[in-house]
């Protein structure tokens, strides 16, 4: 199953549901597009909603830093929200969790921008 | 890889499409020869990784290479091999992606997760191409029982 995103508007955040994989190719190049396109119109507090993302690569986890090093880069905050256990385990291992700002409640996750 | 056979080997375009196609290899092989779900995942993910590593890394997408793919049940142990044919890798620049300096790069984790998830990773490197090796124990006690029985 490759990546599927939809975005929505929730009190000035913006949450991006992805499904499917974020793998090396397509899935990647989604999440870079989105973010991207996000930021050029201006919206700046994002919330990766992975929750229905089942699988997750280096070139994945990669894809995410990106995306996070871009946004705080353009003055934003990039969260993550409702993580599996799949992708949840590999942020422990490789430590990102510890950088992720990584939310489990959607309603927590926009309260918590300032 | 049917039960009774010990080993099976593809060779592979260098190309996204192999990534993919060695993926699903492994978690039907690993799954065909009993290992747990989660160890499944581990083997199938190491095994992307190393491909991912031999398409882009080593043979650059190049036409004209080519990717090895075997695997191996030998004993206890999944055996399976990746070669690809590029210039070889510097094993001493490899960064830790656990280092804080290190942490925000968007690559190098690939083999730092091979070796998280496997219970042995070698990487002979070479002019003519790297030979990865991923070893898997098998640990669960229906792990291999049809080919045991045989």
């Amino acid at each position: 199953m490759s990546m599927k995103v939809g975005s929505r508007q929730v009190d000035g955040v913006t949450i991006v549901d992805c499904s499917g994989r974020i793998t090396l190719g397509e899935g990647s190049v989604i999440l870079r597009d989105t973010v991207r396109d996000l930021l050029s119109k201006g919206n700046k507090k994002i919330v990766l909603n992975l929750q229905d993302v089942n699988y997750i690569d280096s070139s994945g986890i990669g894809e995410l830093v990106s995306a996070f090093t871009t946004t705080k880069n353009q003055g934003g905050e990039l969260k993550l929200l409702n993580l599996t256990k799949k992708v949840n385990d590999l942020l422990q291992i490789t430590k990102l969790y510890t950088v992720f700002d990584v939310k489990d409640d959607e309603a927590a996750a926009v309260k918590s921008f300032k | 890889m049917a039960m009774t056979e010990q080993r099976v080997s593809y060779t592979l375009d260098s190309s996204l499409e192999t990534i993919d196609n060695a993926e699903e290899k492994a978690t039907r092989i690993a799954t065909e020869l009993g290992f747990a779900d989660d160890e499944i995942m581990q083997i199938s993910m190491a095994v992307r990784e190393g491909a991912v590593n031999a398409v882009l890394h080593g043979n650059a997408y190049a036409a004209d290479k080519k990717v090895t793919l075997a695997f191996e049940r030998a004993g206890s142990d999944l055996i399976i091999t990746i070669r690809d044919q590029g210039p070889g890798m510097d094993l001493s620049k490899i960064p830790n992606p656990l280092a804080p300096e290190n942490l925000l790069k968007t690559s190098g984790r690939g083999i730092f997760l091979m070796r998280s998830f496997m219970d042995v990773v070698e990487i002979r490197p070479s002019q003519t191409g790297t030979e990865l090796k991923l070893i898997k124990h098998v640990h669960g006690p229906t792990a291999g029982g049809k080919e045991a029985s045989q």
